[in-house]
This record gives C-alpha cells, structure tokens and sequence, in this order.
C-alpha cells in the first residue's frame, strides 16, 4: 500500500499576495534578508529558516530528556526515521548534532527528540542541564535515508538498542497511525528496565493489532541473539528490517542477515561520532567534489590539495585572509594551533589545518 | 628612514613574533558568548537604526524628520560596512559556527559585493601590506601617496580624484576590486573579470533598486525626498569609511615597503610590517565602534581574525611590545591624521619625494602604554 512521505505545502504558493509581499520585503531588506529583522522581534517568526521552540520537556529516565519542539513555518516535515540536525549555542560557538524525531510522521507540527546525556557530550550535557520552556534550537530540514519507503513494505522488523530506539519508533508511531494492516515487530535492547525511555508508550503501542514489541536488557538477557529476534519475529527473513544501535548490535544483526543472504533487506542508521587519529598516524582523506581520495602525510589539506593535483582557492597561506575556507562534511581535523573539531558541517581554513584521522572535505 | 630588515636583528624579530603569536593565542583562547553577545547587540542596534531611518522618511516633508532619519541611515550604514561587514568578512566570527556571522555567506550593504571585497581585501591588502606594486591599497590605484610611485602628469590630479574618491568611495571599492585601473592600463583583460563583473551587476541592481527605487516609491509624493536622503546617507557612509580607511596607512611616517626587502618573511618579519605599515587613531568608545575599530588599525593588521572588540583591549600590551623593541606605534586623533594624509595626497601631486617638508611626527613614543 502507497501511504505518501508527510510533506506539508508550502506556507505561501508563489504568485499568491503574502508571496509577493514576501519578494518585496526581501527586496527592500537586502542584502540581509527579512529574517534577520524579523528574529530581533521573534526568533521563531523567520520565514526561510527553520527553527524549533520547546513546548514541552519530561525526563523519561536518569540520564535522558524527551523534548516536544514546535517548529518553525518552513519546517516542511520528515519521512518516519530520517533524523534533523539541532543546532544549540554553546558559550558562543554554535553545536549541531543529528537526532530523528521519534513521533509519527504524521503529526509533525510538534516534534520529539529524546537526547541521551553522554559521559563528556557537550551537546548532549549542555541541553540536559540548560533546556527550558521556549528554548529555540536550530533545526535542519530532514535528513537520511534511513526512512520507511514510501511505498510501506508488507511487514516490518524495527532493531534498535539504546538510544537507537528513537527512529524505529517514529517508524513504529507512523505506522501504527496510518493503521498499517501488516505485521510489525520491535526488538529493543535497553541495559535494565531504568534505561528504558519509552516504557509507557511500549506498553500501549504493543496492544495493537499486528505490533509486537519485546523490550530486552543486556543487563539480565544479554545481547542480542538470532533467538531474540525469531521470537518477536519469526517471519524476519522476509520483512523489511530497519536497525539502529550501538556498533556490537548493528554488526551482530549485520553478521546475521549476512549468513542468512538477507542483508539487502536490511537498513541500518549509524550514528556514532568519528574518532580522531592516533597523533603521526595519517588517516584518509576525501575531496568530495573532485572524487579525489589519498592518504593524509600530516600537512595542512591545502598543501595536500594541491599535491593531489586540485587547486582550491587560497590567497595569504597563513591563516588570514579565508580564501581557503571549506567546508567539512565529516571527520576531526586539527589546526595549526592544536585545536581538535569533530564537528560536522564545519567550514575549516584548508591553509591551516590538517587531519586528524578521516576527513571528508567538499572541496 | 631605517629599511625594514635591519630595525631588529633576525633573533629580536622572532623573539617580537612569537610574543605576538602568545598574545594573540590568549585572545582565541577567550572568546566566546561575551564576543557574540556584543556583535548582535551592534547588529541589533544597525537594524533598528535602519528601520528607523527608512520610515523617518515618511515624514520627510518635515526638515527635522529628514534630517534623523539621513542620520539614522548614514549610521545604519556605517555601522553595517565598518564594525559588522569589515569584520565578519575578515572571518573574526567564523568560530561561532552561526551562518549570520561567517565570512563566506556576509554581504554587505554596499556596491561592492562580499566575495570581490575578501579577495582584494582580506587577501591582497591584508597580506601584501604596503608594499608598492603589491597591495594595491597604495594609493587605491588611482592616487599617488608614496614616494616610491613614479610620479607622472596624471597625478597632478591627486587632489581632485582623491575627492572624488571620497565622495563615491563604495563605487570606488567597487571599481578597485575589479582592478579597473589595471584593465585601463592594459595589464589586466577585462574578460578577465566577468565572474566580478557578474557579481557587481546583481549586487548594483538589488543595491540601487532599494535605495533609489522601491524605498522612494514606497513613500509616494515624497519619493524625491526619500531619494536624496538615500544618498544622503550613502554619501555620508563614503566620506566617513574613506576618512577612516585613509588613515589607517596613510598618515606621514607610516612606511611603505618594497617587494625585494618582504621575500622571503618569517612570521615575525610579516608582524613588523604589519606595525610599521598601520597607524592608530585615537578616541572615545563611540568612535572606535563607529570605525569598526579600525581606529586600532595596528591590531587589526596584526590580528585580522580576532574580533574587533577585542582591539581596544590588546592596544595597551600590543604598544608595550613596541616600545621594548623599539618599534613606533603609529597614532593621533583623527584630525590630525586627516591634515597628515590630506597634506602628502597634495606633496605627491607634484614630482619628488617631497622630503623637503618634514612632516609632524605621529610616532608617540613617549607615551606610556597605559595611557594609550
């Protein structure tokens, strides 16, 4: 059955009055545009970027908070499972990272985004301790293909272990629904019945017809095991199986789907951070645009560059004038002057930094 | 005058670099929500004053009212080139992440579009700085103001395009970051250009069409009105960025340098250049932000990618570390600087090095850092 991705119209159709009002502010706001002016009133009134204000927070257990976040008017909504970049500031510096709202789909005027603290995570620490009522995030446009195809497959098996659960239950929520007449099963792995953020609404989702959950603790069960997922879904070997958890679960499942010659009816969403290099051991480099691989020698990524036989644009070579900068899809790098980012998204000055492990550039 | 390598031994000049270089990693060290707090509180204040302005002008019938909202315009506007625009594009608010504030996505609200200005600016000027033939900051390609530029009829005509250079000076920075004096001279192709050309032409458009379009039509009968005021207030922008940029490597004592004697720079070669090539000029708060605190045009040669905030702050160790080495630290208060620059504009109209007038000093020396 064909249920279509929630994509809400356009606020403004173009032609329509508030649109050519809309070109005409922008016009005389230039070269700033309308919603620079407007966020001094509101930071939730911009038309083009989009953003989201917390209506909502619960802390499910210990060490994660659930929040409901409202977003902006361009938010244009997300496919169940695809995650959104949330953008906080952090002591000035602004921080983004990738969570999957775990609400249906289709209710995606209000968002919710469980975050788990991390032992260190910046972000993840500082929205734990400073979220409040009417805190407004960056959010990003949805994201990924790690969504239910829109065309819904005849039965679902969704894997998930930690705070992996909160895709596969945006899946499950959606599904459910959209009153989805196959068979759908969630294994979950949480370590003890404390850490499971979802517990109530588990409870009530698993009393719908066609929906079996079964909630694992690694503390008490262990780990995931063929037996694990059989009993939930005994059937899994021709459903369509979404997987999202900690590296052991995914290369476990991965491992199985494998030897069983299934794995193209696996999907899986990774979300571990990138580690930096061991200092003096290069890691690899990827130009993206120029489709130009090579392995880093420790020399800043222009010199390296051009090595390679591009040629970036650059200007003083000495960190000043940023001609060079770029930007970082993904990996740590560190500058001249010892400084490590992990950070994704990142515009980095080529002339005066260097990688520290792998390094994908959009250069 | 002393030649720029044999002012320090090259052990002095390194020692003098890396103080710098500790300096300027304490500042980076430090940044954080104190540097955006202020930055958005100018912005804020530029986008009020603007608002402000653009609807003064409908009640621009009544002289008073005209008369605030040019000025409200005239500081909106310099606010947005000089203490937001000059310094976002210099990258001194990329580590905050925030797309508003990076250097590749800023434009500014003047002719001149953001990417033609980083190259000729934050590139040429910044690094090559005062060196003839190099930065073409040296007399913006039209004036001669130094005495290694070989004199010719042309410049005795340097009092009347430095005016005009005054008067349309965001067209004039336009036109010299599309090296239109070059193209002139024939040693640069205008096809050479297009992709500046390009950028200009959209910029021109939305620019012009604002200011002296759709915001007089806006205001109806009044559109003649609001129209002046516009370029009232673009006028008075020019005259300012151009007096505070003028002084900033003009003044008499400032050095110029040749290409021979900057090959080769270490690091701290490049920061002794950057101080005796910049000069400071001396005021209140208010002026220092309404300059973009280019007023502290030493520290910003030094440190282009630190907030300008920060300048004022630095000032006092910045021209301790001059005096322990002996360096001149080039400042006075803007009248002065403004005689000072206007003065040589008129010597090297005529051929000469016009060595024969001595210029008065702007090197205090004397002075103590605190009192700076």
């Amino acid at each position: 059955m064909a249920i279509p991705t929630v994509v809400r119209r356009a606020a403004t159709r173009p032609g329509s009055l508030p649109a050519s009002l809309g070109s005409l502010a922008e016009r005389l706001l230039t070269p700033h545009g309308v919603d620079r002016y407007l966020e001094l009133i509101d930071p939730m009134l911009v038309r083009t970027d989009v953003r989201g204000e917390v209506v909502a927070l619960r802390r499910p257990t210990r060490d994660s908070i659930t929040l409901t976040v409202r977003p902006s008017r361009a938010w244009r909504g997300f496919a169940a499972g695809q995650f959104v970049r949330v953008t906080v500031d952090i002591d000035g510096v602004r921080r983004t990272r990738c969570y999957s709202p775990a609400g249906s789909a289709h209710r995606s005027g209000e968002l919710e985004f469980t975050v788990k603290a991390h032992e260190g995570g910046l972000v993840s620490r500082h929205v734990h301790e400073r979220a409040h009522l009417g805190m407004v995030l960056g959010l990003s446009p949805a994201g990924g293909t790690f969504a239910l195809p829109e065309q819904r497959p005849d039965s679902v098996v969704l894997v998930a272990g930690g705070s992996g659960i909160t895709p596969v239950l945006s899946m499950l929520r959606t599904l459910v629904d959209e009153r989805y007449p196959g068979e759908v099963s969630l294994l979950y792995y949480a370590r003890t019945p404390a850490d499971v953020p979802y517990a109530e609404e588990l409870d009530e989702l698993a009393a719908r017809r066609g929906v079996r959950i079964h909630v694992r603790h690694t503390a008490s069960d262990g780990h995931f095991t063929a037996e694990h997922l059989r009993r939930v879904a005994p059937w899994f070997a021709r459903a369509t199986t979404f997987l999202c958890g900690p590296p052991p679960l995914m290369d476990a499942v991965r491992a199985l789907y494998a030897d069983a010659g299934i794995s193209e009816h696996l999907h899986t969403e990774e979300f571990t951070p990138p580690v930096p290099a061991v200092a003096g051991t290069g890691g690899r480099i990827r130009f993206a645009r120029s489709g130009v691989d090579i392995v880093s020698d420790g020399r800043p990524l222009l010199e390296q560059a051009e090595d390679a036989g591009l040629s970036p644009e650059h200007g003083c070579r000495m960190g000043i004038c940023f001609s060079c900068t770029q930007r970082k899809v993904s990996g740590v790098v560190r500058t001249a002057s010892g400084e490590e980012s992990a950070e994704d998204d990142e515009e980095i000055q080529l002339c005066v930094t260097a990688a520290a492990g792998d390094v994908e550039i959009d250069c | 005058m002393t030649g720029l390598q044999d002012r320090l031994t090259s052990e002095q000049v390194e020692e003098f670099g890396r103080e710098m270089d500790e300096l300027r990693q304490r500042v980076v060290a430090d940044l954080g929500a104190e540097d955006v707090e202020y930055i958005q509180n100018v912005i804020k204040t530029q986008r009020g004053l603007e608002v402000t302005g653009r609807a003064l002008m409908y009640a621009g019938f009544f002289p008073p009212a005209w008369l605030a909202g040019v000025s409200a315009l005239s500081l909106a506007k310099i606010l947005d080139n000089m203490e937001i625009g000059h310094n976002v594009m210099h990258g001194q608010y990329d580590w905050t992440r925030d797309p508003a504030l990076s250097s590749q996505r800023f434009e500014w609200d003047n002719v001149a579009p953001a990417e033609n200005w980083r190259y000729s600016h934050n590139y040429i000027h910044h690094t090559y700085t005062n060196i003839v033939d190099k930065d073409r900051d040296v007399g913006y390609g039209v004036l001669r103001i130094d005495p290694a530029q070989q004199w010719h009829p042309y410049y005795l005509g340097n009092p009347v395009y430095a005016t005009l250079l005054a008067i349309f000076f965001q067209w004039g920075v336009m036109l010299h970051d599309l090296e239109i004096d070059r193209v002139v001279k024939g040693e640069r192709k205008w096809s050479e250009f297009s992709e500046e050309r390009r950028r200009i032409g959209k910029k021109m458009g939305t620019q012009i069409g604002k200011d002296y379009v759709l915001f007089p039509l806006l205001t109806g009968p009044l559109a003649p009105l609001t129209f002046a005021g516009n370029a009232a207030a673009n006028l008075t922008r020019n005259l300012w960025s151009f007096g505070i940029i003028f002084c900033g490597h003009f003044p008499a004592d400032v050095e110029s340098f040749s290409e021979e004697e900057t090959e080769h720079e270490t690091r701290g070669q490049w920061y002794l250049r950057q101080i005796l090539g910049s000069a400071n000029i001396t005021g209140g708060p208010l002026f220092h932000i309404l300059s973009g605190n280019l007023s502290h045009q030493i520290e910003h040669h030094l440190f282009p990618d630190i907030p300008a905030r920060r300048y004022p702050q630095i000032a006092g160790e910045v021209r301790a570390i001059c005096e322990k080495y002996g360096l001149p630290y080039h400042t006075g208060p803007l009248h002065k600087q403004l005689w000072s620059v206007a003065k040589k504009i008129v010597k090297f109209a005529l051929p000469g090095s016009g060595d024969s007038a001595p210029e008065p000093a702007t090197v205090e020396r004397d002075r103590t850092p605190a009192a700076a």
